[in-house]
């Protein structure tokens, strides 16, 4: 089992967390939704895992590269 | 023409300055406003007033009603322009502007309202004989019902918001399995995009090409229909390369279309510049889409193949000239003309891609047009949409014009973040895109082959 760091590909603020801590994530399925520059992003667990933590909330600005979440693989 | 004493330019970045421009030349003063992101812009130094309007999100500047009627008073503006975006398609602000007894650069606010929602502007464009493709009506909760609707209609189809606009909330669902999965996720994203969680159906066409029409009226029922643009170059539903006239359709199938159009608006008055968006189909029909009842983005290659101004037209009439006196009677469009957008973007996957502006050195030439609201070393904020100027070219004909815009692009530098002017190209210099074989999808389609290339 590893933890993988999962970040933030875009510079914006959190719009929406769509999955909660403890959810175990599919593949490619969304955790949360970054919105810039008038365009939502979702950000996606390509490899999907465990959802064990969340470093932001709804409302937060978040810089392209920063650590959004922890996924365990 | 009754001149205001002074008209506030309620927008931001390359509008704001295309507006203010056409305003001085006109000879009529402008007003700019500014949130905190924008202090720095250079069109502020253009206008002759500047207006502080608030912070940088755009519900405390852009869309700070309060803030924007202060600035009139402050200045002695009588009359406000809205640009595109932001309050441009609002009609009750408009109202407000009117009940304040200024002037509104913009149609009626009745037919914003009537317009702005989808499902009566689909009502309106079939009441006066425009193409429409199948749809429903407003949908209601009962998810039965809601299927049953769908089934009436025939899969794909899209699921659009009924107050939106911008391609946001739109979602396809390729069959009954998807369906009430994509209502959900669009009543969401209606809600909190345009405050109103109404949607309805339509059948989705497939490889559509989006071609819309440039239509002006003056208040005293003058219509005319200023041919047409292909838009079908885009990514997300938003348009980034704009061109007229369209390439390939029969020059009587566009007449068919302006007559019908230009009837339809003339028996309620249409009194603006506005835009009707149509969907032109592999088997050669078009199908009403939209209309929208502002400045597009896009009419700049419309200006350059009719020789003509919009901007300074628009203002001409709301404040009461005649059409006949704005326009030259005849006008036919010369040559061809293609816009490209510039977004902060990257050119992979388009991802939003803010930063400041090292460098922004834009092209320059003969028939070459740069409109943007930017300068070196300003920040390019998330707050706002991502597009840094427009590039236009016009040439004797299309190929001429694909030539130009190349090299216009390839000289434009920009440093400090992430530009789309890399897909710009490559699909400019698709096989597709050349041979005028363009429809809604083929820009994604091309960036996502690059990039399995690449890979």
């Amino acid at each position: 089992m590893a933890v993988e760091q999962l970040k933030s590909e875009v510079t914006g603020s959190v719009w929406k967390i769509v999955a909660s801590i403890g959810d175990d994530i599919s593949p490619g399925d969304s955790i949360m939704i970054i919105e810039s520059m008038k365009m939502e992003i979702p950000v996606i667990c390509e490899d999907g895992g465990k959802l064990l933590a969340l470093h932001v909330k709804e409302g937060d600005s978040v810089a392209e590269g920063q650590n959004i979440a922890e996924i365990e693989i | 023409m009754m001149k205001p004493s002074k008209i506030l330019v309620a927008n931001r970045s390359a509008v704001a300055a295309r507006v203010i421009r056409a305003l001085k030349e006109l000879g009529i003063p402008s007003v700019a406003v500014y949130s905190e992101a924008d202090k720095n812009a250079p069109y502020l130094n253009q206008a002759d007033d500047a207006v502080f309007i608030g912070d940088s999100l755009a519900a405390k500047s852009y869309l700070n009603e309060d803030a924007l009627f202060e600035a009139m008073t402050r200045t002695g503006a009588t009359a406000l322009h809205p640009g595109y975006g932001f309050l441009s398609e609002n009609p009750i602000f408009a109202q407000k502007v009117i009940d304040a007894g200024h002037v509104f650069v913009g149609p009626s606010p009745q037919w914003i309202e009537k317009m702005g929602h989808k499902t009566q502007a689909r009502d309106f464009a079939k009441s006066v004989g425009w193409p429409i493709g199948s749809g429903s009506e407003l949908l209601p909760d009962d998810d039965q019902l809601v299927i049953e609707m769908a089934r009436s209609i025939g899969y794909p189809l899209i699921v659009k918001p009924a107050e939106g606009g911008g391609g946001i909330g739109m979602l396809v669902a390729q069959n009954e399995d998807k369906l009430l999965s994509a209502i959900e996720r669009a009543r969401s994203m209606a809600k909190r995009g345009f405050g109103s969680d109404a949607l309805y159906l339509e059948s989705l066409c497939l490889k559509p090409r989006h071609i819309e029409f440039q239509v002006i009226g003056d208040q005293y029922g003058d219509i005319r229909v200023l041919f047409e643009r292909d838009c079908s170059i885009q990514r997300r539903h938003q348009k980034i390369i704009e061109e007229a006239i369209a390439p390939g359709i029969d020059r009587s199938l566009i007449q068919v279309q302006c007559e019908g159009i230009a009837r339809g608006l003339r028996t309620l008055g249409y009194d603006s510049l506005g835009t009707v968006e149509m969907l032109y189909d592999t088997a050669g029909h078009f199908r009403f889409l939209e209309m929208n009842t502002r400045l597009q983005v896009e009419h700049g290659v419309t200006e350059e193949v009719l020789g003509i101004d919009l901007v300074q037209s628009q203002i001409r009439i709301a404040l009461g000239e005649r059409l006949k006196d704005v326009l030259p009677d005849d006008l036919s469009p010369q040559g061809h003309s293609i816009q490209a957008r510039i977004y902060a973007e990257d050119s992979k996957r388009f991802y939003p891609s803010p930063g400041k502006l090292q460098a922004f050195e834009m092209p320059v030439g003969k028939n070459i047009r740069v409109e943007t609201g930017y300068c070196v070393g300003m920040d390019v904020t998330q707050y706002y949409d991502p597009l840094l100027a427009k590039v236009i070219v016009h040439a004797p004909n299309r190929s001429q014009a694909i030539t130009q815009l190349i090299a216009a692009l390839r000289q434009t530098r920009i440093e400090g973040l992430s530009t789309n002017i890399e897909a710009l190209i490559q699909i400019i210099q698709s096989e597709h895109f050349t041979s005028g074989n363009v429809h809604t999808d083929l820009a994604m389609e091309i960036v996502q082959q690059a990039n399995r290339k690449r890979a």
